[in-house]
């Protein structure tokens, strides 16, 4: 697994890697055993940021991570599915058939026929980004983004599935929504999806 | 219990922590936008470093007193009065029960961050009392008429001296460079240049007035897939005017990040306004 070290800041080191599945291997690697002074790890879709305390050394947290040999995630066979129901009427169900090449129909399909697996969180509080395991659904973001997108709306953009757990600005393309609730404080943790949490949408 | 009587533009409730550890619920660290002059004015009251007070932006802050407390304040040096009788800032100060605190406005700096002993004592989330504007976590932004908390008194005593250093005002950020100066034309730039912060400023970060950063030519149609960023990154959107990330930043970015404040200079950045002139020398 090739990796780039880049610098962020002097509580930071972002590491850049080739795909999104060795991204989720070292960020599972790092998680389990954390270089030492780790406050937070920000894994994303090439990346994962590892932010550290205020005088932490970093060129040791550096030969750390060169030295780690992660191995790959696999989807645990059997372990626990979040079903979440989608009734799939988003605004954009037809820019995204226009997109992909598929009538909406299809697109319902492809969503709902695999299972999807949370890489990373961001955006907002409970907001997963979800990848597939092929690619008939990958879609550009809008070209302009909404100010208003309603809580529990469903999307796509690039590699990704969402649900938007509030309402927020955003430019996914929208194909449906959902009134599974994926943040709530009152429980713990009060994400639903979060970083290797597997996904089935169905129809509702 | 302290009722409010004006906020000013904008005062919420916030501590040193925040809330790191919780990048994976998508949760950013929040805080002070100054932890430092928060932890000093903790300090003049005997609180512990855990407690929360108020981050009160540009003064106009007015708050009633039902019975008597000990505040002190830190950061931009608002003058005080209570009960119309001036107080000093960076030492404790008793308020009588039933007299009224009032703030004016700075003539230097942007946030000045009054402590009561024993803490504004409002529920706990995900560890922390600040208010994340940007999540929405944590208590609502401070309003006319709220009635606000104060813990019970702890066990330390208000120190009989402190040392209040002043804050360091020379209009100078240090920064390291990168995670993305490569993405850029002229990284030079942005070091040799005197940037202005705008208006454009709020807890999530501020924008500044400068020369265009432009991409480089290998870079310059290229999108940069979302990734992490932390307090204190410089992230340069299409437009070319950096934005500065402070204490509510999103947890990932999607502009790439000409260069990183150092974390302890980010409490300098926490205090600049609107039309201050700003460098950043690398270290």
């Amino acid at each position: 697994m090739t990796r780039t070290l880049r610098p962020c800041g002097d509580t930071g080191l972002l590491v850049e890697l080739d795909a999104l599945d060795d991204v989720l291997a070292l960020h599972a690697d790092l998680a389990a055993d954390p270089p030492s002074g780790t406050v937070d790890l920000v894994p994303a879709a090439r990346t994962v940021l590892i932010r550290v305390g205020s005088g932490v050394d970093l060129a040791a947290v550096a030969a750390d991570v060169r030295a780690r040999e992660p191995e790959p995630v696999v989807a645990r066979e059997g372990s626990d599915v979040v079903e979440i129901a989608v009734t799939y009427d988003g605004e954009d169900l037809d820019d995204v058939a226009g997109h992909t090449g598929l009538t909406t129909e299809e697109v319902v399909a492809a969503h709902t026929d695999q299972t999807w697996t949370v890489a990373f969180a961001g955006f907002t509080p409970g907001f997963g980004y979800l990848v597939g395991v092929d690619d008939r659904l990958h879609v550009p973001r809008r070209e302009s983004s909404r100010t208003r997108v309603p809580a529990g709306a469903v999307g796509l953009a690039g590699e990704f599935s969402g649900v938007y757990p509030r309402e927020s600005p955003g430019g996914w393309q929208l194909i449906g929504r959902t009134d599974h609730v994926l943040w709530d404080l009152d429980r713990d943790p009060p994400a639903v999806l979060r970083p290797g949490t597997r996904v089935r949408f169905v129809r509702s | 219990m302290i009722i409010v009587r004006a906020t000013g533009p904008h005062t919420t409730v916030q501590d040193v922590r925040g809330r790191p550890g919780h990048a994976d619920l998508g949760v950013g660290v929040s805080g002070a936008a100054d932890r430092r002059a928060l932890a000093l004015a903790n300090r003049l009251v005997g609180n512990d470093a855990e407690a929360a007070g108020l981050e009160i932006t540009l003064g106009g802050f007015a708050a009633d007193f039902p019975t008597s407390g000990v505040v002190a304040l830190a950061g931009a040096p608002a003058p005080l009065t209570i009960d119309g009788r001036a107080g000093d800032l960076h030492r404790p100060v008793v308020v009588p029960a039933g007299a009224e605190l009032r703030l004016g406005t700075p003539p230097t700096g942007l946030r000045t961050y009054l402590a009561v002993r024993g803490g504004i004592a409002v529920e706990r989330v995900l560890g922390s009392r600040s208010t994340d504007v940007i999540a929405g976590l944590g208590p609502a932004v401070v309003g006319e008429g709220d009635e606000l908390p104060v813990g019970p008194a702890p066990g330390a005593p208000v120190p009989a001296v402190d040392l209040a250093p002043p804050p360091r005002a020379d209009g100078v950020l240090r920064v390291v460079l990168g995670p993305r100066d490569d993405w850029f034309a002229d990284p030079g730039l942005f070091l040799r240049s005197v940037w202005t912060v705008t208006d454009d400023l709020n807890r999530v970060g501020f924008r500044l007035e400068g020369p265009e950063l432009g991409r480089s030519e290998t870079f310059a149609e290229v999108e940069l897939p979302s990734e992490g960023v932390i307090r204190g990154s410089v992230q340069v959107p299409p437009s070319g005017r950096p934005t500065v990330f402070l204490a509510d930043h999103p947890v990932t970015g999607g502009y790439p990040v000409i260069g990183v404040v150092l974390d302890a200079d980010t409490d300098v950045a926490g205090q600049l306004r609107p039309g201050e002139q700003v460098r950043f020398r690398r270290v």
